[in-house]
């Protein structure tokens, strides 16, 4: 790891060619650039997550923290490719003038021609898009459950400011959900009357899910609160019985449909890192997202 | 998409919706009936695979695992065998969550590939999960045991009645390689096997198709214009197709012996990357196209007329190997000092296309050489004028662009640059892309996606009688040549080649005469 103050883009970019050829390895196999906006206190915990999401998808990981803007501008950085590992990073402090500026520092240490991501770990823009670092990426990762204020009106603000190539987390956090609710419903291909949704009090992925279920089921989705973890349950009426999901405890699910024996599956929370490189597989517009985020603004 | 996502009624998954592309495809109910659950290939390879495929969520509610032997087991011994060759061999964390799932679906039946009640024991097993766990009549038979039994078991599976379930559901059986030892085995039994499940039902698993980067060939060939424009006889000087392994036969004798490497390896694996590296560009990337294309090119596919000059063989002899000594083919156990089984086997093949005429593939296979690694290198003719003094080409070869199959999968390229300094020298360098330093951990293992498809009904990357009936076509001359040779009073024996190196003189030898050298890998 080398600390630089004082520096510019140039001065971090000549430490991570310099680190890179003391690695013994000059080759590039990196496929992206992965910024990670994020504040003093959560910065150390984002980047490892980062490095790890990044061992599926070989990155450079640019690490900003936005300091105090007040005063004179200053870039400090600290650059290294870590060991066993193909990408490499940079965590980057940005105090006083600067800090309104970012893109000025992030846009030369970009990977040439290769695709971009921002991920807000912590509290997000409310116009991911329209943000500075933002427009620099086609992928703009945001999570709504890690916000650290109103967090209930997180993921209704970022499905309101919706822009191509947003997307969240909470949403990512639904995809074993919603793959087995359509298991579910291939198993047992009967119309759906109603559906149901337990979660914690405060779950945007819950929010999502009622969303999603409501928009291609065209039924009312309730919502119920539990005591959590998380979603604790689904359930999809149907004229011979109910199709549900129940997890009460974060890890393993039991299913239930009409006719059939209960069956467990395995159903874990995922930790961020997997998230994030499920996040990171696909860099194009997540249209069945657009579509639950448009349907999210409309029903509140 | 999953297959079941509309029904024949008409229905669609109100949740499935084709430009939803996270969500994975998970098999509908189904169960897997796995015969020879003692074997090796079952306990490194298939249980680990069903372990993974569950961690990863792609196995449905419900699904269920019967292992069919010998032993005296009760399902909880069972449960035990696939209980430790998950913790030992398992590509993802173990997790108590995911073993229960499938723990519930583990039963075992008792007997032999000819015992009729045992195999009426079976029907009912299976039955009782269609109840009990819901897998819905939908099960594969996994026939991970030597090819002489499979008559018995089809045989076997017919007469009880459990080739057909009820109607909307499926059968479908696997077998592995070897597929026949030659044409007219091969062809009894396809025939064995067709006589009882379609060939739709049947999948063949040749390992090396579910690997990444064999599917990456086709990625790479038909999705960039870079490489497309030379992959023809204006450029292509000649493709070598190399699938070496340092080990020996290890305990393998009594499979190895008699059936040599260009059974083993050539026919299926090597011919298979042939197929995928000179076919012309499917109508589409299903399975029909895709098949048609392999059998198109493997159909043009034709050996010289002098196989004395155009193959080459060998055995490894005693030596040493990577730093350890190492004993000869001929001393291994259960190996007849009089053995010309080969464990070398160099071919050179045309492929008579329009695209192809007059480029040669070269395949060999071989134990004991110098490290473990599979390659498909395509090296392309030199440039038709260097406007440079001879002595700054001297170090410039051929540019070639390399397909690393494994281990390390990945690409290389080829090509001269000039060295640095005041000189004009120009020499060979790499460029490389690996699938990322720690990218490989997290692509799933050949069998995951292998047994998937199977679950799924997508045949794309299983090979059919066809293509397996074409190979042997190809190979058996080469087969019959050796084979008079051994046999004319002149025989002079195999070649014997140091362990550890890159095969006998015999296959320099093969390449010299066409004014070629083989590569390094």
């Amino acid at each position: 790891m080398r600390e630089l103050t004082g520096t510019s883009a140039a001065g971090i970019a000549a430490a991570l060619v310099e680190a890179r050829t003391s690695a013994g390895s000059p080759a590039m196999g990196m496929v992206m650039t992965l910024v990670v906006v994020v504040d003093e206190d959560h910065a150390t915990q984002a980047m490892e997550c980062a490095r790890e999401a990044s061992h599926e998808h070989p990155a450079r990981v640019l690490g900003v923290i936005l300091g105090d803007g007040r005063g004179h501008g200053r870039v400090d950085a600290q650059v290294g490719t870590g060991a066993g590992w193909s990408g490499e990073t940079a965590l980057i402090r940005l105090h006083g003038e600067v800090v309104k500026h970012p893109e000025s520092v992030v846009l030369p240490l970009l990977l040439p021609d290769s695709p971009v991501a921002v991920w807000w770990p912590v509290d997000a823009p409310h116009d991911p898009a329209a943000d500075p670092l933002g427009g620099l990426a086609q992928r703009r990762i945001t999570d709504a459950a890690g916000a650290t204020t109103a967090r209930t009106k997180a993921i209704g603000r970022q499905a309101a400011a919706y822009a191509k190539g947003n997307t969240d987390l909470a949403w990512t956090r639904l995809t074993p959900w919603r793959a087995l609710l359509a298991a579910a419903l291939d198993q047992h291909p009967a119309k759906v009357t109603a559906a149901s949704v337990s979660a914690e009090k405060v779950s945007p992925s819950a929010d999502l899910l009622v969303a999603w279920l409501s928009l291609c089921l065209r039924v009312e989705v309730s919502r119920h609160t539990s005591a959590g973890p998380g979603l604790t349950e689904v359930t999809m009426t149907t004229a011979e019985g109910d199709v549900s999901i129940a997890r009460p405890d974060g890890l393993l699910a039991s299913f239930r449909s009409p006719g059939q024996p209960d069956r467990p599956v395995a159903l874990k929370r995922r930790t961020v890192p997997e998230l994030l490189a499920e996040e990171l597989r696909r860099l194009d517009e997540d249209d069945t997202y657009a579509a639950v985020a448009r349907h999210l603004t409309k029903e509140s | 998409m999953s297959p079941a996502a509309s029904t024949d009624e008409g229905w669609t998954n109100p949740l499935r919706d084709p430009a939803d592309r996270r969500l994975p495809r998970i098999a509908g109910p189904c169960g897997l009936v796995l015969f020879g659950v003692t074997g090796d290939l079952a306990r490194k390879k298939v249980m680990p695979a069903v372990y993974d495929l569950a961690n990863r969520g792609l196995l449905p509610p419900g699904f269920s695992l019967v292992g069919y032997a010998r032993r005296e087991w009760a399902d909880q011994d069972f449960a035990q065998i696939v209980h430790d060759s998950v913790r030992q061999h398992a590509r993802t964390e173990f997790r108590e969550e995911v073993w229960k799932q499938l723990a519930e679906g583990f039963r075992f039946v008792q007997g032999d590939f000819g015992d009729d009640v045992q195999f009426d024991a079976l029907r009912r097993t299976i039955e009782e999960l269609d109840v009990s766990r819901g897998t819905g009549g939908n099960h594969a038979f996994y026939l991970s045991i030597p090819p002489k039994f499979f008559g018995d078991v089809i045989g076997q599976l017919q007469e009880h009645g459990l080739t057909e379930g009820p109607e909307g559901s499926w059968r479908r059986v696997v077998v592995e390689k070897p597929f026949g030892h030659d044409l007219a085995s091969a062809r009894e039994l396809n025939a064995v096997i067709n006589d009882v499940f379609p060939p739709e039902s049947v999948f063949r698993i040749d390992h090396y198709l579910g690997k990444e980067t064999v599917q990456n060939i086709l990625a790479m060939r038909f999705a960039n214009n870079l490489f497309e424009p030379i992959w023809n006889s204006h450029y292509v000087d000649h493709v070598q197709i190399t699938m070496a392994e340092d080990i020996g036969i290890g305990g393998r004798a009594g499979y190895y012996d008699g059936i040599g490497a260009a059974r083993d390896v050539i026919q299926n694996h090597l011919l298979q990357l042939l197929a995928l590296v000179a076919m012309e560009e499917p109508l589409s990337f299903d399975a029909v196209n895709l098949r048609a294309e392999k059998e198109k090119v493997l159909s043009s596919v034709v050996l010289p007329s002098r196989l004395d000059l155009h193959t080459a063989r060998g055995q490894y002899a005693a030596g040493w190997a990577g730093g350890e000594k190492v004993i000869g083919y001929l001393d291994e156990d259960d190996i007849e000092a009089s053995s010309t089984t080969e464990t070398f086997a160099a071919i050179r093949v045309d492929v008579e296309t329009r695209r192809w005429a007059g480029v040669p593939f070269y395949l060999r296979h071989g134990k004991r050489l110098g490290r473990r690694v599979t390659e498909i290198a395509v090296v392309l003719k030199r440039a038709p004028h260097l406007p440079f003094t001879e002595t700054a080409t001297e170090d410039l070869t051929q540019n070639a662009i390399v397909f690393r199959i494994q281990p390390d999968e990945g690409a290389t390229i080829r090509f001269g640059s000039k060295v640095p300094g005041g000189a004009m020298e120009i020499r060979d360098v790499n460029m490389d892309f690996a699938y990322g330093g720690s990218f490989t951990e997290s692509s799933p293992e050949a069998y995951e996606r292998l047994i998937l498809d199977v679950l799924l009904g997508d045949p794309p990357l299983f090979p059919q009688n066809a293509e397996v009936e074409l190979s042997w076509k190809i190979l058996d001359p080469v087969i019959e040549h050796w084979a008079r040779r051994d046999a004319a009073p002149t025989a002079d024996g195999i070649d014997q080649y140091a362990p550890g190196r890159w095969g006998p003189e015999c296959a320099d030898a093969m390449l010299a005469r066409d004014g070629r050298t083989w590569r390094r890998p």
